[in-house]
């Protein structure tokens, strides 16, 4: 049921693990519902120069955490803003439609650490705004 | 990480059981040899009704019944679904009331819900944490209006073994149907038909190392359902369609041996068993025992795992050569955990973490150890991936 590319990166997971003093974490997901995701940016002159997740979740789930953060790694962090579930899904050759959420989960837990920066260093601004909003509507974090 | 040259260990029999080579050496004749109808007059359909026959005096000798008792259907599913909407059919215009449980198998609840729908009324009778039902509860909830009460007799899940004798009773001494799901019950537990008071049964060949696609219902005398299947006079009219003559055969045989060696296979599997439990629980740490301690299947241990999600659990344990089952969200279809994992009052997120491990007759006191380090590896590998545990070990670091 999964592609090799989700089994791969489900089996061996890239950037893995905290960062120290991260410029931002994003968390979303809940223990309810089975898959919590937390990503970890390290910004420097608006690169996103490192990134790493810890994922308590399914196999889509820490594969595609581990894709999203290759994904982002030495991207703009307008560039990461742009990050969509589908991308990522895609990146994995694919994941079977019930697991298409786990994908929206990765895209949101990266939304959710930019927006923390964002707010942070007075970046929202209405070019970005309704991402950060579209992307809280959606997001199921907390409890 | 793939592990070159391991064994493949298969723990999953309660999901489906390898077949014995005795019961496909059986069948084999009834593909080519005895390939007629059963009711064809000449002579290789006489013999394929012959072996049909002879497979429902086996089954029927392995559960303590008559044969006349015993009707072949596809599946278990088939044998619950025939037996519930059979009798609510049969007695619509006297009640319209179910009685069942919480964690029956989905076979048993959609059906029920099935007849919920078109204006039937049912109780849900609840477990406890241990999943078991208290027949004090049965016996509340029996209305006047009452039709039949389905329990299972043991969960396929977290193997609970339910007290279907004293069930029956109640049911008997109020007039009401009692059906029993023996699928996991079936060549792990005693039956016997002449003492239990059981008017409907339903059993699977492919989980006692039979082929899939076979079921029985075993129907007592004096109990009338409705015709399932319209059609020819197969299974005394009862239901139609050419007999699934090989399947048949294979039922019988597997039934047969399985029961001859239930109290032997029994003693053995609850002690592996009971051996797994004991290294796991002992070995590693915010793991329990979904179930009840000893009124469990003997190859059953439900076990969940704090932290950690059953569907990666499953994937890395795959890796490793071991195949087992996880009653989490990811591996249901759905977004809740095993709805008997939630009757048991589990939390979810100790639900989504859960693995069941279900022994069969090709595993030894050999398997034990090899899989206890396989989990201890994947399992530490998931806790370090996991927030959740990072949180759990924060709190601790607080206390201490």
């Amino acid at each position: 049921m999964y592609s090799d590319k989700v089994m791969d990166h489900f089996m061996h997971p890239r950037n893995m693990g905290e960062i120290e003093n991260a410029d931002a974490v994003g968390t979303v997901g809940n223990a309810k519902c089975g898959d919590i995701m937390r990503i970890f940016l390290k910004i420097e002159n608006g690169i996103v120069v490192d990134a790493k997740f810890k994922t308590f979740g399914c196999g889509s789930a820490i594969a595609t955490s581990s894709m999203a953060t290759e994904m982002i790694i030495g991207r703009t962090i307008d560039e990461v803003l742009q990050l969509s579930n589908k991308a990522v899904a895609e990146a994995l050759d694919g994941l079977p439609p019930q697991k298409m959420h786990c994908s929206l989960l990765a895209e949101q837990a990266v939304k959710a650490a930019l927006k923390e920066y964002y707010e942070k260093h007075g970046l929202i601004d209405d070019s970005n705004r309704a991402i950060f909003a579209e992307a809280e509507d959606h997001g199921h974090d907390g409890e | 990480m793939t592990q070159e040259n391991r064994k493949f260990v298969y723990l999953d029999n309660a999901a489906t059981t390898r077949m014995r080579p005795e019961v496909l050496e059986a069948m084999l004749p009834y593909f080519t040899e005895h390939y007629g109808n059963p009711s064809s007059l000449y002579e290789v359909g006489r013999d394929a009704k012959k072996a049909v026959e002879l497979a429902r005096e086996k089954v029927a000798r392995a559960i303590g019944a008559d044969p006349s008792e015993i009707v072949f259907t596809g599946s278990g599913s088939e044998s619950d679904n025939w037996a519930i909407k059979g009798v609510a059919q049969m007695f619509e215009k006297k009640g319209r009331h179910l009685v069942t449980s919480t964690i029956e198998h989905h076979a048993v609840l959609h059906s029920v819900e099935a007849l919920v729908k078109r204006g039937w009324e049912a109780t849900f009778v609840s477990v406890d944490d241990q999943g078991l039902v208290d027949p004090a509860d049965v016996e509340r909830a029996i209305r006047p209006d009452t039709v039949l009460v389905t329990i299972m007799m043991a969960n396929n899940e977290i193997g609970t073994v339910q007290p279907v004798d004293e069930i029956g009773r109640i049911c008997r001494a109020k007039g009401v149907w009692f059906h029993t799901d023996a699928v996991q019950a079936a060549g792990a537990l005693p039956l016997d038909m002449k003492t239990l008071p059981v008017d409907l049964c339903s059993f699977s060949a492919h989980k006692i190392c039979g082929p899939k696609g076979v079921g029985a219902l075993y129907i007592r005398k004096g109990v009338r359902l409705p015709v399932f299947i319209d059609g020819g006079g197969q299974e005394r009219r009862r239901r139609a369609g050419t007999e699934n003559v090989p399947g048949i055969v294979g039922f019988g045989r597997a039934f047969e041996l399985a029961a001859a060696e239930q109290p032997a296979s029994a003693e053995r599997l609850t002690k592996l068993r009971d051996a797994a439990i004991a290294r796991i629980l002992g070995g590693i740490p915010h793991v329990r025992l979904n179930g009840h301690p000893t009124k469990r299947l003997p190859g059953n241990a439900n076990l969940s795992f704090e932290f950690i999600e059953g569907e990666s659990l499953l994937l890395l344990l795959d890796m490793y050569g071991f195949a087992c089952s996880s009653g989490s969200a990811c591996t249901s279809g759905s977004l809740d955990p095993s709805h008997v994992l939630l009757a048991i009052g589990l939390k979810h997120e100790i639900a989504h973490g859960s693995l069941r491990v279900s022994f069969g007759r090709e595993n030894g006191p050999d398997d034990i150890e090899p899989l206890y380090e396989a989990l201890v590896k994947v399992v530490d590998r998931l806790r370090e991936m996991s927030p959740l545990y990072d949180e759990f070990l924060k709190e601790e670091g607080k206390k201490n």
